[in-house]
């Protein structure tokens, strides 16, 4: 048995997908083959800012082997209309226009036709052979460039939205909105130390392993079924309807093993494209992104420039913070600036905060969630202030932290105030861990050796739709069929808490995650909620199973049902200690007293209950001559509420930190003067390898989100918020030289130690 | 991909002839860690690939103490730093062979065909150049031997004419009180690029106090690994001292003509350069000590 009486929750149970996916068995979306099958490819832009001023098919058309060829003009012509994709709002005209390009094309890797052929390489030969009419148009990539007065324009027709107004002005701006608490005027006055800084992030990417794909057929009868990699079956379809101006009841998504997403795998990008092409050949139609297609045209998360300043007092309260944060949205409205600003100041119970953010449209990617969309970039910034005003005050930063955490009462800026969450727990045990204590050799092999700290703090999306269907087999197992993507192993966390519930063991459910038409609705695997709601879902499914067998046990003893007990896994009649039976002997029974036992359940949560916060520890290591910075140690610690399955917590925490670690220091779309990326590819976008990285400590803190009925917190995104700050503090305690521009790879740091003479 | 040919020749003089009616249209396959990508991602076209493994003496591996070192030009690394007396006698050279890719690339990528693709930052030319590496050529005209320096003409370009291939590369065997070293730096720890790459090898006095003669090479700062003379021949006579191998590494960071790109500024890869060379000279010297 675990802690708190429970006896599968905080156990470690092997995955139930788990050999499947060591074995190579698990089917992928590259693995699907159909009768007749069609092979897509996308022509792209070569350029990033351009009005297509004609497209000439016929010679792709015509190409022996080339089925069908598609364009914008194959789509429908959708009005601007808003949609919330679970982790995004996005506007469908721009959804339907990013898919294929209408008039203009907005970054290099646009898409602007598709073709299906009898195979790939005829499909990419038939691309050479689409002629396309561009007037090139001057372009921008950075953020304050393209808030500059004379900046080429991406949206003739996008007017500015200022403090929720729309203005006259059009500008790349799409957006200006601000967050504002008490006077941060009086707040400074106050303060004895004052930093305002500055500092730059620039574009990064996912990297999940797996490109995107999607297999279509549109059968004869006008059904549509497509088989993805998606992290929300619903969201697809529901894309899908909006952008082929569907009904959704047309409409099948079956999703696939998903090898990663991290907020990714949300948007439509090839679906539409594949579907149309099916139409048009009426045979299946598979298209797969090669890795440079999916960093030029899928959705990274934005490069952006901040300012932040904080003031605190010699007794070490913070007064007052302001920021002003621009993101880089893409080519179309969007960026997660405003999740960004939700989180900046966060850990910290500040009086007088304003907090102005940007959304800017440049000729990029449209970006798109990245695993706690815009914190990183926010916490880089705000957690190397508070790193610089800990040292000028002369106190530790995390009991600095400490005595400025936020707690239950304390209002966040952005409007919300915190229920019960673990924000000082979570840095307590930081500042007590073993790593924390120990000491640290300033020196060796020539090199220099720092510590850095970092907090951090995401949302978690506490609400949403999740259904569960379950039937019990004679044996006493289950069949749990479920809507939500497994990520990162989240049937493994469903099933157990329905086993939990119901007495059994985790491997007495079979969860299988299932296509749009065998499932109720079902929201993305995202915002850090699967494992807490559709988790509640399971609790309730369980509920709702319990209530069903005492009806049959009532049959079965012929006693009232409202006499049956359920505790420890047993059933049991009140007044006959003869009659009691665990749920998998009166499973063996049931079937004959009322037909087969089966449940279904959907919940919708209220969204209350706290966020998730993390505190880290780093040593670094850094060759002076080189700039070149190696981790020596490296520490996570995150309240999860309630771990689940400890190792699927770990797994999230590690992640988490490994890609903000890649973030922090060396990962970065490289542009040249053209517009275009010069790094597409896993050789020069350079993520961490294992030889990169020693292994990430965890510490699990449990405060127990009061909204969830076994106190789940989700645990997915808060790890890769501090990162990249806890290095640049580290940095700073070995050299004595402040980075504030990421990525802090090797030519940034020696220039910076060469400038600072650190 | 586009279609194309492939042909097995198992003789030196059928590759020839091959390799002599296409021209221009033919490719070179060994281990194929490069071509094929290239292939691939249609940065080349060909209409005949002639896989060159069949014939013996492209497969050549042998080393003899007075004679010195022959690697047959499709030997893959696996084979080179898995020969223990190879690997202990030419330790610079098993620094690269190492290095390439990781273990499924080493299985298959040869030295010979690094050389053949001619990237200024191919990380086992820095070290076949201060080991005076020869390349063994055959022809239309029968065969020649160029110095490994003079091979590589221009990014992807090499002194190679039409009907020519690479046969093998030969070694002096190294000489008494002698060390040699190869060091790239990258950002992360593997699966990189060469920023800069920098081979020194030096032959020490008996007493090791003294350089007699040394040779430096650069990689990715210039469009074709760089033999840099002048930087080897400043060590020759002097003591084994910071001074003396500092002077050295200025002279290669001069040399240095590097691009910005993707992979480092040229300001950067300047720096790095002289950084990179006192450390490899410092490591070849070590070895020689050893």
């Amino acid at each position: 048995m675990s802690q708190n009486g429970h006896k599968v929750i905080g156990t470690r149970p092997i995955r139930h997908d788990g050999v499947d996916k060591v074995t190579g068995r698990a089917v992928y979306g590259a693995d699907i083959q159909l009768t007749g099958l069609l092979y897509g490819a996308i022509k792209r832009s070569p350029h990033p800012h351009a009005r297509i001023k004609h497209i000439d098919t016929s010679r792709a058309e015509a190409h022996p082997g080339v089925r069908a060829v598609v364009t914008a003009h194959d789509l429908p012509q959708i009005a601007d209309k808003l949609a919330d994709l679970g982790e995004a709002i996005v506007n469908l005209r721009d959804a339907s226009n990013n898919v294929l390009a209408y008039g203009k094309v907005l970054y290099k890797g646009h898409a602007v036709a598709g073709v299906a052929a009898i195979n790939l390489h005829v499909a990419q030969e038939a691309l050479e052979l689409i002629d396309v009419e561009y007037e090139v148009l001057p372009h921008v990539t950075g953020v304050l460039e393209a808030m500059e007065e004379g900046a080429p324009i991406l949206h003739e027709d996008m007017k500015t939205t200022s403090m929720g107004e729309e203005t006259d002005k059009v500008s790349n701006v799409a957006n200006h909105f601000q967050h504002k608490m008490g006077e941060p005027d009086d707040g400074f006055a106050e303060a004895d130390v004052v930093i305002e800084r500055e500092f730059t992030t620039q574009t990064v990417h996912q990297g999940y392993i797996e490109t995107h794909n999607a297999t279509a057929l549109w059968n004869e009868e006008g059904q549509l079924t497509v088989w993805t990699s998606t992290q929300g079956a619903f969201s697809v379809r529901d894309q899908l309807a909006e952008i082929l101006q569907m009904p959704v009841s047309k409409v099948k998504i079956v999703p696939l093993e998903i090898g990663g997403g991290f907020g990714g795998k949300i948007s439509v990008y090839l679906d539409p494209v594949a579907a149309l092409l099916s139409k048009m050949t009426g045979h299946p139609v598979k298209m797969t992104m090669t890795r440079d297609e999916v960093f030029e045209a899928t959705g990274p998360t934005p490069g952006s420039y901040l300012k932040v300043k904080m003031g605190a007092t010699n007794d070490g309260r913070l007064t007052a913070a302001t920021a002003y944060m621009a993101y880089e949205a893409g080519a179309y409205p969007g960026s997660p600036v405003g999740a960004g600003a939700g989180c900046i100041f966060t850990p910290y119970d500040i009086p007088n905060v304003q907090i102005d953010g940007y959304d800017v449209c440049v000729n990029k990617p449209k970006t798109n969630a990245y695993r706690a969309p815009g914190a990183t970039n926010a916490a880089y910034a705000a957690e190397t202030v508070v790193d610089e005003i800990a040292e000028k005050l002369g106190v530790d930063p995390l009991e600095f932290r400490v005595k400025n955490g936020a707690k239950e009462g304390t209002r966040r800026a952005d409007g919300p105030v915190h229920p019960v969450i673990g924000c000082i727990e979570t840095t307590e045990a930081a500042l007590n861990c073993e790593h924390y204590r120990s000491s640290l050799e300033k020196t060796a092999n020539g090199k220099v050796r720092g510590r850095g700290v970092a907090s951090g703090y995401w949302f978690n999306f506490n609400g949403g739709r999740s259904a569960i269907s379950v039937s019990i087999n004679p044996d006493g197992t289950i069949n749990m069929l479920e809507g939500s993507t497994d990520i990162g192993g989240s049937r493994a966390s469903i099933a157990m808490q329905l086993a939990e519930t119901i007495g059994l063991e985790a491997t007495d459910i079979k969860p299988y995650v299932v296509d749009t038409d065998s499932i109720g609705y079902t929201d993305v695997t995202g915002g850090s909620r699967t494992t807490f709601g559709t988790g509640y879902a399971a609790h309730a499914t369980g509920q709702a199973l319990i209530r069903e067998i005492k009806e049959r046990a009532s049959k079965l003893w012929d006693v009232p049902a409202n006499a049956i007990d359920f505790a420890d896994g047993v059933f049991s009649y009140r007044d006959d200690e003869e009659k009691r039976s665990t749920f998998k002997e009166l499973a063996s029974q049931a079937g004959d007293a009322g037909g087969p036992v089966v449940a279904q359940v959907s919940t919708q949560p209220d969204g209350s209950g706290g966020g998730a916060f993390a505190t880290h520890v780093v040593d670094v290591e850094v060759d002076r001559e080189t700039g070149k910075v190696d981790i020596l140690r490296y520490t996570a610690v995150q309240d999860a509420g309630t771990a689940i399955h400890p190792s699927y917590v770990e797994g999230q925490m590690q992640g988490g930190v490994v890609q903000g670690i890649g973030w922090g220091l060396n990962e970065e779309y490289i542009y040249n003067d053209e517009g275009s990326m010069t790094n597409a590819s896993f050789l020069d976008y350079r993520m961490p390898t294992t030889l990169d990285l020693p292994m990430i400590e965890t510490i699990i803190v449990e405060v127990p989100n009061e909204s969830h009925p076994y106190g789940v917190r989700g645990v997915g995104e808060v790890p890769i918020v501090p990162p990249p700050a806890a290095l640049a503090n580290a940095i700073y305690d070995a050299t004595g030289v402040r980075l504030r521009d990421l990525p802090m790879s090797p030519p940034r740091v020696q220039q910076a130690l060469a400038e600072n003479g650190g | 991909m586009h279609a194309f040919d492939y042909a097995t020749p198992e003789s030196v003089a059928d590759a020839v002839v091959m390799l002599s009616d296409h021209g221009k249209n033919a490719c070179v396959l060994a281990g194929g860690t490069d071509l094929i990508v290239q292939l691939r991602e249609h940065r080349r076209r060909t209409d005949l690939v002639v896989d060159v493994k069949k014939i013996a003496e492209l497969n050549a591996l042998s080393c003899d103490a007075s004679t010195g070192l022959t690697i047959g030009a499709a030997v893959p690394c696996y084979r080179i730093y898995g020969d223990a007396e190879i690997a202990a006698a030419y330790p610079g050279l098993m620094d690269a062979a190492r290095l390439v890719g990781g273990t499924g690339i080493q299985g298959r990528a040869s030295l010979g065909g690094n050389l053949c693709n001619a990237s200024p930052a191919g990380d086992t030319i820095p070290p076949m150049i201060v080991l005076s590496g020869q390349a063994e050529i055959a022809g239309p005209n029968g065969t020649r031997k160029v110095a490994v320096e003079d091979f590589c003409t221009a990014p992807g370009r090499t002194l190679l004419g039409d009907g020519e291939f690479l046969v093998s590369l030969h070694f002096p065997a190294p000489a008494p009180n002698s060390g040699a070293f190869y060091r790239r730096f990258i950002p992360r720890n593997e699966m990189d690029i060469a920023v800069v790459g920098v081979g020194a090898s030096v032959v020490l006095s008996e007493d090791k106090s003294t350089f007699v003669s040394a040779r430096i090479a650069v990689g990715a700062v210039a469009p074709t690994p760089l033999f840099v003379r002048e930087a080897g021949d400043a060590l020759a006579g002097q003591p084994v001292s910071d001074e003396s191998i500092r002077r050295a590494a200025d002279l290669a960071r001069e040399a240095a003509r590097p691009i910005s790109d993707m992979r480092g500024t040229a300001e950067y890869r300047k720096h790095l350069t002289s950084v990179l060379t006192r450390r490899v000279v410092e490591g070849a010297v070590q070895r020689a000590k050893e």
